[in-house]
């Protein structure tokens, strides 16, 4: 394999698998599309690059989908990506509301109020 | 080695920072049929320039158990655009527009899960192609406004009308909209908000298709 070779295209899964080192994704329930990601630490040499991407992109805080969209990258990948880097405390990430079925009055009233100024 | 380097990923303009106090990110859901300006509605009503997530969908090929044994997956790579909107310091609102093949909008990965709602944006001239989508989301709990976007050669009908063809409960709200302009897109969201408001504060008369909770239901294979 290698990475000077003119078919390598993003999409193929072959390179995602490499990305992830074999790993799915579909097990990883801590982060959600909207989860907010903060990086904790710099980005080193040695570090795979994606890693080092997310690290630079997230001084301030980026949405788990928006990271997906400047990696160019599925969400799946980028939740293996994530998990690899809370796990070195790299990351700090802000979890997602929790939701039941009816979200609470205080929050939408928020919303409202939010989207009245827009 | 991938020669990719982390250098060649661009981020966020910086006018699209969001503060370090953000803490929160709420999220709804635009569903409806291919063409009825999902992507217009994100786009206006967002305060960064639309971004696109993507997730790739690998499924054993369907009705083909004669090829037992033979490992057959296809895979294919589903695009969702998406918006943001600053709500407070703390908080931040995206507003997902659901991929254009319906098939995969059950398929992606919590898409509907902890979402606030949905919209279900139609087009007046093709009404049937939300027939499904509705159901869906009534099977699934996910709580939802209607809104019929105009098009210069769309009919307007009176919203009962709508609501007959639609066959939707006399709750659910309809609202008549234009995507392209963001006060319009910005006060669907707003019956949306309104409506689940409403929801929040009559449970007990909630309608019969929000009580299953979205985690207990089983997300349906086309």
């Amino acid at each position: 394999m290698s990475a000077a070779d003119p078919g390598w295209n993003d999409a193929e899964p072959e390179r995602l698998y490499v990305i992830t080192r074999g790993r799915s994704g579909l097990a990883e329930t801590t982060f959600a599309l909207v989860t907010l990601i903060v990086s904790r630490s710099e980005p080193t040499a040695t570090m795979q690059p994606e890693h080092a991407a997310i690290l630079r992109i997230c001084g301030s805080p980026l949405s788990a989908a928006e990271i997906s969209a400047y990696l160019k990258l599925p969400m799946s990948v980028v939740t293996v990506l994530l998990t690899d880097l809370l796990g070195e405390e790299r990351i700090e990430a802000r979890a997602c509301v929790p939701q039941a079925i009816l979200p609470d009055r205080a929050l939408l009233e928020a919303v409202i109020h939010g989207l009245q100024k827009l | 080695m991938d020669f990719r380097s982390s250098e060649t990923v661009v981020g966020p303009h910086s006018a699209d920072l969001l503060p370090d106090s953000a803490t929160m990110a709420v999220k709804v859901v635009i569903v409806g049929g291919f063409g009825v300006g999902k992507t217009t509605l994100v786009g206006s009503v967002s305060e960064i320039r639309p971004l696109t997530t993507e997730e790739t969908m690998t499924q054993a090929g369907e009705g083909v158990d004669d090829l037992a044994g033979i490992e057959r997956k296809t895979s294919t790579t589903v695009a969702m655009d998406f918006g943001r909107i600053s709500i407070s310091d703390e908080m931040v609102l995206y507003v997902f527009g659901t991929p254009g093949q319906e098939r995969f909008w059950f398929l992606w990965n919590g898409l509907f899960e902890g979402a606030l709602g949905a919209v279900v944006l139609v087009d007046t001239r093709r009404l049937e192609v939300s027939f499904e989508v509705i159901g869906r989301l009534e099977d699934r709990g996910v709580p939802f406004v209607v809104a019929a976007n105009a098009f210069p050669q769309s009919p307007t009908y009176p919203t009962e009308e709508l609501r007959a063809a639609l066959d939707l409960p006399p709750e659910v709200p309809i609202i008549a909209c234009d995507a392209r302009t963001r006060e319009s897109s910005r006060d669907v969201l707003m019956a949306l908000m309104r409506y689940l408001y409403d929801l929040s504060t009559q449970k007990l008369t909630t309608p019969p298709h929000l009580t299953t909770p979205p985690h207990l239901t089983t997300p349906e294979t086309p």
